[in-house]
């Protein structure tokens, strides 16, 4: 019992419940199954973009460039269908991955090569792609009645009850869970947040693994960029603006520590579903939509508190079971 | 009697030959900007006015101010993302003394209150709960921003006193702003404070090793906290000069402008990591982002597109010299 508390998981689940419970006194409807998928639905593009940042915080990054990745792509994608309306919605999918995949190549390539910081490239690569959106649209929004039918209604159709836009996200989340606790891949991007200096000498290639982080977080990026122009059916150079700072706020209340080397897949999706349950409870339970802001800033100040109580107790241990050794 | 050895002279600090003065960083940097100033001076006829040129002043000044405090921060490990956030807040506090009549002193005093208690704020998460600053800072932008969009809405707050525009709008003296001269002797002051002073050694001390400075007997985490109210109270400041310059408040003021001071900071050559840096060189920055931006606005490029610039120009930057070395070593893969 004691070992299941010390799951950040669980207490993160725990606070999930009562928060629906706590709204569910003002709206009775809102802890209904239909209502909760709805909840689970919205919140899919974030969930997927917070693992995409998750795996680059666990090696001691951090990708600020998601949302204007997300933006561009989204944009590419967009356009690409206006201008041919006939190329399927799997391909389109592709061509998403392979432009966000192109993008989190230039950022990997800077931290890998040039070992220049991972703030600054994406500081830099985060105003280059959104402003690249400018640069490939000429400035014009690309509207709901531009795109074709299958565009917009592809994650909107239903398959066993679930929206296909639910069903991306779990297949994502099922990846994501695989890739981090069964594969070599999955316990080098631990193992490089932990101890970095270790990790070279255990033979791990820390450049290259950076290297192919960024590339995941780009291909997610690009992912989120089709999912989101199709959900909310505008393309413009405005779209995600500033978002970064949303995905990175659901891995913070998700338990990802910015430090690297601590977090889990469930973390990252229970923090974006945090996120989305706030954004989704406000307005029916008539508090203004301007106070969400403001909440998600204290969830998150909230968050790291609690997280830096968890780890620091964490590190005593480890210290003490070296020492006993 | 014996004889005491003569003394031993130790310099303060060793002789620096002319050549790392003309490879240094803030050579590199003035080289820009007088490529970008000539590029500028050719491909506009506007540009070379007294007035134009004045006017560029305005397009760094107040991210400027907030650079400035951010480079102290940097140097010592810390980063503060909540600026803009605070900007926002305490001209929404400016706005609400307004609403209550206040005059011009008291509506200043309340910009640079606000501003100072929300770095100490921060200043107090990450000093007295030892957390990581960037996290602290992610949430304290969204608080802070945050309060302003509740109080706010979709509201705008107007009638600043006429007074009230002087901070962003006057002159000092012929096209020199006030914002310009506020900006150059804030430059000196922390100029002097980190080159010159024990204070400024120390902060980089704790840029470099936090934990033998503690042993050292520097008291790390006062220092980190001044560092924050420091950065809060220039925010302060810099609120005071854009909601004087624009005449009114909404809580979507200065936004991004935290990544903008930050990419001043980092072009300016202070190292992300902390430890290094120097004022020259993020005032240089400052210049060249105005130059750009500016340079770039008379030829009727849209913001968007300078940004690309201002975002290549902060890799290409940071890249050239370890391109350069590599190729010098000849070990580039």
């Amino acid at each position: 019992m004691k070992n299941f508390l010390k799951y950040r998981e669980i207490w993160l689940l725990t606070g999930i419940v009562v928060l629906i419970g706590l709204i569910s006194t003002r709206f009775p409807g809102f802890a209904d199954p239909a209502n909760l998928r709805q909840v689970f639905n919205d919140t899919s593009i974030l969930m997927i973009l917070a693992l995409g940042q998750m795996v680059v915080i666990l090696t001691r990054s951090i990708d600020l460039s998601m949302a204007s990745n997300l933006c561009f792509t989204g944009m590419v994608v967009a356009m690409l269908n206006a201008a041919h309306p006939a190329i399927p919605i799997p391909v389109l999918i592709v061509i998403a991955l392979l432009v966000g995949l192109v993008l989190g190549v230039i950022n990997g390539f800077l931290v890998w090569r040039l070992n220049i910081p991972s703030i600054v490239v994406t500081l830099g690569t985060l105003t280059i792609y959104r402003g690249a959106t400018f640069v490939v649209s000429g400035g014009a929004w690309v509207n709901a009645d531009q795109m074709s039918p299958d565009f917009i209604n592809f994650q909107r159709a239903a398959f066993l009850g679930l929206p296909v836009l639910s069903w991306i996200s779990i297949l994502v989340i099922a990846l994501f869970f695989l890739v981090m606790t069964r594969t070599q891949i999955g316990r080098s991007i631990y193992a490089i947040g932990v101890n970095p200096t270790a990790s070279v000498y255990a033979g791990i290639d820390v450049g290259r693994t950076k290297f192919i982080v960024f590339c995941i977080s780009g291909m997610i990026g690009g992912l989120a960029g089709y999912l989101w122009i199709s959900r909310y059916v505008i393309a413009s150079v405005e779209v995600a603006n500033g978002y970064e700072l949303n995905i990175i706020a659901a891995c913070v209340i998700g338990g990802i520590s910015i430090a690297g080397g601590i977090g889990s897949v469930g973390g990252a999706v229970l923090g974006a579903l945090f996120l989305g349950i706030i954004s989704n409870a406000l307005p029916v339970i008539n508090i203004s939509p301007f106070w969400q802001m403001a909440i998600s800033g204290s969830a998150i100040i909230l968050a790291v508190v609690l997280n830096a109580r968890g780890e620091r107790r964490q590190g005593r241990i480890i210290l003490r079971k070296a020492e006993a050794a | 009697m014996t004889d005491t050895p003569a003394p031993r002279h130790i310099p303060d600090r060793l002789d620096k030959p002319l050549s790392s003065a003309i490879f240094s960083w803030e050579a590199l940097l003035v080289v820009i900007a007088v490529a970008i100033f000539a590029v500028n001076s050719f491909a506009s006829p506007y540009f070379l006015d007294p007035w134009s040129l004045s006017d560029l002043t305005f397009n760094f000044t107040e991210k400027g101010l907030i650079a400035l405090a951010m480079a102290l921060l940097i140097i010592s490990g810390e980063i503060d993302l909540s600026v803009a956030a605070i900007v926002a807040l305490a001209s929404t506090m400016m706005g609400m003394a307004v609403q209550a009549g206040a005059g011009t002193p008291l509506l200043v005093l309340i910009g640079i209150a606000v501003g100072l208690a929300c770095g100490a704020f921060n200043g107090l998460l990450v000093t007295r709960l030892g957390l990581p600053s960037i996290v602290v800072t992610i949430g304290t932008m969204s608080l802070f921003r945050g309060i302003a969009f509740i109080i706010l809405g979709d509201q705008a707050y107007k009638g600043y006193p006429e007074r009230f525009a002087f901070f962003g709008q006057g002159y000092v003296w012929w096209v020199f702003s006030f914002e310009l001269a506020l900006f150059l002797v804030a430059a000196l002051i922390y100029w002097f404070v980190l080159h010159r002073t024990s204070f400024g050694r120390r902060v980089f001390a704790i840029g470099n090793n936090p934990v033998a400075c503690q042993f050292s007997g520097v008291r790390v985490d006062r220092i980190k906290f001044i560092l924050f109210c420091l950065t809060g109270l220039m925010s302060g400041i810099a609120s005071v000069l854009i909601t004087s310059r624009l005449g009114s408040t909404r809580p979507s003021i200065a936004q991004g402008y935290e990544l903008e001071a930050i990419t001043m900071v980092v072009l300016g050559g202070v190292s992300i990591l902390g430890g290094a840096g120097s004022i020259l060189g993020v005032v240089l920055a400052a210049f060249i982002m105005g130059l750009v931006t500016f340079g770039l606005g008379l030829l009727n490029v849209p913001g968007i597109v300078m940004s690309i610039f201002i975002g290549l120009l902060l890799i290409i930057v940071i890249a050239l010299p370890i391109v350069w070395r590599r190729l010098r070593e000849g070990r580039f893969a």
